[in-house]
C-alpha cells in the first residue's frame, strides 16, 4: 500500500475560514493522522452538513459530501449502510448536529454505524454569524440573545450517552497531541464513535474554552482521562478524583493515597455518566475538572453488518433472487 | 331477477362489504384471482375504514372490496355495482348508493339481527332487507347457522368456527358465477398449512357455500360470464404498489446495481416498504428511517456509494424530502423518488385518492429545480413506470419523481408481466480512473455527468450543494458560471425527451382530445367507448411523461378542435399545457376523494363540445 504523508491529503482549495479560526488546527490534525490510519485515500469518506465547520470536506484529498443543515448524520447511514468497507468520517456542527440534525444524531448513534463523528463544538452559529447555538451558555449575549440566553444547553456527551452510543470522547482545537491520539482512538472504535472537539470561533464567541485552554488555568480546570489510570489532574497531578459510593469527589492525592482513587473504565456506563455529567458548574456542591479523553467505549453490533448479515441470510434461505419468479408470482394464467 | 336473467351480460361488478373482521379482502382478493385464472379481465379496489379498530358493526367500520370483471377489456373497478354481499346492516347502509337499479343483494342474515341493526343506525322496527325487496333482488343466507352446520364434527372451538363464514359466501359467489373452488382451496391450504385443522375447516365450509347454491339450485339463477379475450400471454394480477415495488427490484438487476431503499410509514406509499423488505435475497436494503428527510438523504448517501437509491412517500412527506430532492439534483447523482398521492393538502384526506401534488413535484423545491416527472395510469402499468425511471435516473444522473395515487396504489388487475430478459437494458455510467485529474460536472453529449464512486482511487473527489463550477465541480459564486449551470441542468431534463417515446392519440385527429395522466386512463377510456356510440369523433391521449413532456405533444393538441383535460385536483396539468401551447384547453375536475365516473367525463366532453 502507498504511503502517505500529510501533504495528501489537502487539496488544491482555499481554506477559507477566518484568520485564528479553531477549524484551522483540526483540519491540519486530521491531515497529520490520515497517513497512520493504513486505509487507501479512495476509500475514506468526509461528510459533512452546513456551518463553517462542514467546509472541511472540501480541504480533504478524499471523498467527500458537504451536504444539507444537519443531514450528514443520514447521508453517512445510507453511504455506510451500502458500502459498509468504507471508512465514513462526519463533520458536523454543534448546530448542524444537536438543532436542526438533532434526530438524526440519535438515530445514528443507537444504530451504532461504523462511522466517526467529529463534532466542532464552538457553542455559536459560525456560519450565520454570531446566534446562540444548542451548546451557548446560559445568559449568554449573542445578536440573537441581547438580553442573554435563556435556554438551557445540551451537554453532548450525556445527549450521546441517553442514545445509547458506543464510543463518547471529548477533544480540543489548542491540544493537538491529544487531538491526534483522540482521532486515533475515535477511528478504531468499531461502531459509532462519538468525538466532541471544543473548537474556538474568534470571531463569535471567542475565549469560549479559554480556561480549559489557557496555560494558567488548564491544569485545574481539566482533567484527561485514561483507561486503567487512576484519575488526577492539578500542576504536578496533585489532585484527583475519588468516588465515594458513587458520589464523586476532589481529593489531594498525597492525602487520600494514589491506591485510593477513582481508576478510569472505559467500559463502565455508570462511571461514564459521572463523567460527562461534570459539565455546567458544580455537582453536588462541589466544581469538577472538565474531563477530556476517552469516556466510554463498549462494542455493540453496527448496523450495517447486521444488513449484510440479512442479506446473506436470506440468500442462503430462499437462494439468489430469481427475477422472473417473482414477476410472475405464485398465481399465473395463460391467454392463448 | 332482472340481473340473472340478462344472458347478454358482458360484466359485472361486485361489492363484498362487512366488518373489518369479517374477511372481507380475502374473500375478494380470493373471488378476483380465481377469476382471473378463469380468463375474465377484471379491475379490483379495496374501500378499507379510515379508522384500523372502528368499532365493530357500524357504518365507519365497513371494510369493502369492489371488483369489475368482464368477458370484455376493463379498465376501471366499475361504476354501481350489479352484485352487493352485505355481511352486515351497516355494510348495507354504506353502500346501497353505490347499487345500480335492480340489483342483487345477497346478505348474511345473521347480520342483520336487532343488535347490528341498531348499531348500522337504522330506526327501531325496521327491516332493511324486507324495504330493499321493493328495489333489488334480496337472497337472504343463514350464513352463520350453515357455517356451524356445515362444522358441527370440528374440534374447533365455536369462535374460530365462526371465522369461516366469509367462506361459505365465497362458496355461494363460486356457485352463483360457475367458478371452480381449486385455486381458492389450494390457496387455503397453503395460508393455514401450519393449521391443518382450520385449513380443512375453512375448506369444508367454502364447500358447503358452494352446495348450498346446488341445492338451492331453483331459487336463483346463476350468472354466466365468458373469458375476455386479451391479448395473447401470460398473465397474473397485481396490486399497484406491488408493480412499483417489482418495477425498482427488476432495474436493479438489469442495470446490475444494489437496491437501497429508505423510507418512512405513510399512506399509501407504505406497502411499497413492505413488498421490498421481503425481497432481501436480491440485495435489497431496505432502511425504515426515522424521518422522510433521513429516507431521502440516506438514499443520497448510498447513491454516492453507487447503489440504486430509492424513496417513496405520500405528499407530506415529500414536502419533508423537497431539500434533499434538491441536492440530488445539484449533487446530478441517480434518485427515484415515488410520491403515491393522497388528499391533501396537510394531512388531507389520508385514504382517499387525489392528484393533486404535480405542482408540488414539478415545482417544490428552492430555486430552478427540474426534474424529470412520470406519472403511473394503472396497476399494470406501474412496473414499467417504476422501471423506466429508474433508466432514466440512471443514465441520466438525475433525480426522478413519479407520481402514482392511492387509487393505484391498492387496486389490482391483470397484468401481462414481461420476462427478466426482455427489459431493456439499463447502462450504468461510472467513471474509471484516468490519467488526467477527474472532472466531476464534465458532462457528455447528452449533458450528463459521470458517477464516480468512493473506493476507486484516483477520482476522489468532493461534491456539496453549493453551486458548482462549470466541469471541474468546485465551489463557485461566479455569476455567469450560475447561469450556465442552471441552464444545463435543465437542458438534462429537457433531453431526455429524446428518450422517451412520442404521445400516441387513439385517432390522429377529431373534434375533442380527452387528454389525461395518471390513474383517470380507465374512466376516461370507459368514456371514450360511450361518447364514440353516440357519435362524437372522440380522442384519447394518456401522458406517462409529464417532464419532460413527448416531444410531439404539441402536434397532437393542433389536431383536435377541442381539448378536455380530467384531473383529480383543481387543474394542475391544464395550467402546464396551456402555458406551455397556448391552446385554450379546458379543464374537468373532481376533488372528492375519489375516482372520477366515466359518466362524469362523458358528461364533461358533451359540454366542451355543445360550446
Ligand atoms: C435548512 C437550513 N436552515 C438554515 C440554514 C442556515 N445555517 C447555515 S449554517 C447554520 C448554523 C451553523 O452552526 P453550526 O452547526 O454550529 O456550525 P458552525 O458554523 O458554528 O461551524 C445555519 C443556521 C441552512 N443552511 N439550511
Ligand atoms: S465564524 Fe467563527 S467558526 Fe466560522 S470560520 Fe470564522 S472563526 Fe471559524
Ligand atoms: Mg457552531
Amino acid at each position: 500500500m502507498t504511503t502517505y504523508t500529510a501533504k495528501d491529503f489537502s487539496t488544491d482549495q482555499d481554506v477559507r475560514w477566518c484568520p485564528g479560526c479553531g477549524d484551522y488546527s483540526i483540519l491540519k490534525q486530521v491531515q497529520t493522522v490520515m497517513p497512520e490510519l493504513g486505509i487507501p485515500k479512495e476509500d475514506i469518506v468526509f461528510i459533512s452538513g452546513i456551518g463553517c465547520s462542514s467546509r472541511f470536506p472540501y480541504y480533504m484529498n478524499t471523498y467527500g459530501m458537504h451536504s444539507i443543515h444537519g443531514r450528514a448524520t443520514a447521508v453517512a447511514t445510507g453511504l455506510k449502510s451500502s458500502r459498509p468497507e468504507l471508512s465514513v468520517w462526519i463533520i458536523t456542527g454543534d448546530g448542524d448536529s444537536l438543532s436542526i440534525g438533532g434526530n438524526h444524531l440519535i438515530h445514528l448513534l443507537r444504530r451504532n454505524l461504523d462511522v466517526n463523528i467529529m463534532l466542532f463544538n464552538n457553542e455559536i452559529y459560525g456560519l450565520t454569524k454570531g446566534q446562540y447555538s444548542p451548546t451557548s451558555q446560559m445568559g449568554k449575549l449573542t445578536k440573537s440573545s441581547p438580553m442573554g440566553v435563556i435556554d438551557h444547553p445540551f451537554n453532548p456527551l450525556t445527549l450521546a450517552l441517553g442514545a445509547d452510543a458506543t464510543f463518547i470522547a471529548r477533544t480540543m482545537d489548542r491540544d493537538p497531541k491529544h487531538l491526534r491520539e483522540i482521532l486515533l482512538r475515535t477511528h478504531n472504535h468499531k461502531g459509532s464513535s462519538f468525538l466532541e472537539i471544543y473548537q474556538n470561533c474568534n470571531v463569535f464567541n471567542d475565549g469560549a474554552f479559554t480556561i480549559f485552554t489557557d496555560k494558567k488555568s488548564k491544569a485545574l480546570e481539566t482533567v484527561f482521562l485514561e483507561h486503567g489510570k487512576p484519575i488526577v489532574f492539578g500542576e504536578g497531578n496533585t489532585k484527583g478524583l475519588a468516588l465515594d459510593c458513587l458520589t464523586p469527589k476532589v481529593v489531594d492525592v498525597e492525602e487520600y493515597g494514589i491506591d485510593n482513587l477513582w481508576v478510569h473504565d472505559e467500559t463502565d456506563l455508570t462511571k461514564a455518566n459521572l463523567l460527562a455529567r461534570m459539565f455546567d458548574g458544580p455537582l453536588n456542591g462541589v466544581q469538577f475538572p472538565r474531563p477530556f479523553g476517552v469516556f466510554y467505549a463498549v462494542n455493540r453490533p453496527c448496523y450495517e453488518d447486521l444488513m449484510t448479515a440479512q442479506i446473506k441470510n436470506a440468500k442462503e434461505l430462499k437462494g439468489e433472487g430469481d427475477l422472473d419468479a417473482i414477476l410472475g408470482g405464485k398465481n399465473t394464467w395463460e391467454v392463448k | 331477477m332482472a340481473l340473472l336473467k340478462d344472458n347478454k351480460r358482458e360484466k359485472v361488478t361486485i361489492i363484498f362489504a362487512g366488518d373489518s373482521g369479517d374477511g372481507i379482502q380475502l374473500t375478494g382478493f380470493e373471488f378476483s384471482n380465481t377469476t382471473a385464472l378463469f380468463g375474465n379481465d377484471l379491475s379490483t379496489f379495496p374501500d378499507f375504514p379510515a379508522e384500523i379498530r372502528a368499532p365493530q358493526g357500524t357504518v365507519s367500520g365497513v371494510s369493502g372490496f369492489k371488483i369489475n370483471f368482464g368477458s370484455t377489456e376493463i379498465f376501471t373497478p366499475g361504476g354501481l355495482a350489479d352484485v352487493l354481499v352485505a355481511m352486515n346492516a351497516a355494510a348495507l347502509k354504506k353502500n346501497l348508493s353505490q347499487l345500480k337499479k335492480n340489483s342483487l343483494i345477497i346478505a348474511n342474515e345473521a347480520g342483520f339481527d336487532a343488535r347490528n341493526l341498531k348499531l348500522a343506525g337504522h330506526i327501531d322496527a325496521a327491516d332493511p332487507l324486507k324495504e330493499q325487496e321493493a328495489h333489488h333482488q334480496v337472497i337472504k343466507l343463514d350464513v352463520t347457522r350453515l357455517t356451524r352446520e356445515a362444522l358441527k364434527d370440528s374440534e374447533l372451538s365455536m369462535k374460530e368456527r365462526d371465522r369461516s363464514r366469509n367462506m361459505f359466501v365465497l362458496g355461494f359467489i363460486y356457485w352463483l358465477f360457475h367458478r371452480e373452488l381449486s385455486h381458492t382451496e389450494k390457496f387455503i391450504a397453503e395460508k393455514f398449512k401450519k393449521n391443518p385443522e382450520v385449513a380443512n375447516a375453512n375448506i369444508t365450509v367454502l364447500k358447503a357455500g358452494y352446495s348450498y347454491g346446488i341445492t338451492t339450485e331453483s331459487a336463483y339463477e346463476r350468472i354466466n360470464i365468458e373469458p375476455a379475450s386479451l391479448p395473447k400471454g401470460v398473465y397474473r394480477n397485481i396490486v399497484g404498489n406491488e408493480g412499483l415495488s417489482l418495477g425498482l427490484v427488476a432495474a436493479a438487476q438489469k442495470s446490475g446495481l444494489e437496491l437501497f431503499y429508505g423510507s418512512y410509514p405513510i399512506t399509501p406509499a407504505t406497502d411499497i416498504l413492505h413488498h421490498l423488505a421481503r425481497h432481501k435475497n436480491f440485495g435489497v436494503k431496505t432502511f425504515q428511517a426515522e424521518d422522510e428527510i433521513a429516507a431521502a438523504t440516506s438514499v443520497i448517501g448510498a447513491s454516492f456509494g453507487g447503489d440504486l437509491g430509492i424513496t417513496a412517500s405520500s405528499g407530506p412527506g415529500i414536502a419533508l424530502k423537497a431539500e434533499a430532492i434538491g441536492l440530488a439534483l445539484m449533487l446530478e447523482l441517480p434518485m427515484v423518488i415515488i410520491n403515491v398521492q393522497r388528499g391533501g393538502p396537510s394531512t388531507g384526506l389520508p385514504t382517499k385518492t387525489e392528484q393533486a401534488d404535480l405542482f408540488q413535484a414539478m415545482y417544490g423545491r428552492n430555486g430552478e429545480a427540474p426534474l424529470p416527472v412520470l406519472a403511473v395510469s394503472s396497476p399494470a402499468d406501474s412496473f414499467s413506470t417504476a422501471y423506466e425511471a429508474c433508466k432514466i435516473a440512471i443514465e441520466h444522473m438525475t433525480p426522478v419523481m413519479i407520481l402514482s395515487d392511492g387509487y393505484i396504489a391498492n387496486g389490482a388487475e391483470p397484468w401481462r408481466f414481461p420476462k427478466k430478459a426482455d427489459l431493456e437494458p439499463i447502462k450504468t455510467n461510472f467513471a474509471k480512473p484516468i490519467e488526467e485529474a477527474y472532472m466531476p460536472y464534465k458532462r457528455d453529449a447528452n449533458g450528463v455527468r459521470q458517477w464516480a464512486i468512493p473506493g476507486v482511487a484516483g477520482l476522489e473527489h468532493r461534491l456539496g450543494g453549493l453551486e458548482k463550477e462549470d466541469i471541474t465541480g468546485n465551489v463557485s459564486y461566479e455569476a455567469d458560471n450560475h447561469e450556465i449551470m442552471v441552464k444545463q441542468r435543465a437542458a438534462k431534463v429537457d433531453n431526455i425527451a429524446n428518450f422517451i417515446p412520442l404521445l400516441k392519440s387513439d385517432i390522429e385527429e377529431g373534434d375533442l382530445l380527452i387528454l389525461g395522466w395518471g390513474s383517470t386512463y380507465g374512466s376516461i377510456k370507459v368514456a371514450i367507448d360511450r361518447l364514440r356510440s353516440e357519435g362524437v369523433l372522440v380522442g384519447q391521449a394518456h401522458l406517462r411523461h409529464l417532464n419532460p413532456f413527448p416531444k410531439n405533444l404539441g402536434e397532437v393538441l393542433s389536431k383536435f378542435k377541442h381539448v378536455l383535460i380530467p384531473e383529480m385536483n383543481n387543474g394542475q396539468l391544464v395550467q402546464l399545457i396551456r402555458a406551455k401551447y397556448l391552446v385554450d384547453a379546458k379543464g374537468l375536475n373532481k376533488i372528492k376523494g375519489m375516482p372520477f365516473l366515466a359518466d362524469e367525463i362523458v358528461a364533461g366532453a358533451m359540454a366542451v363540445i355543445k360550446e
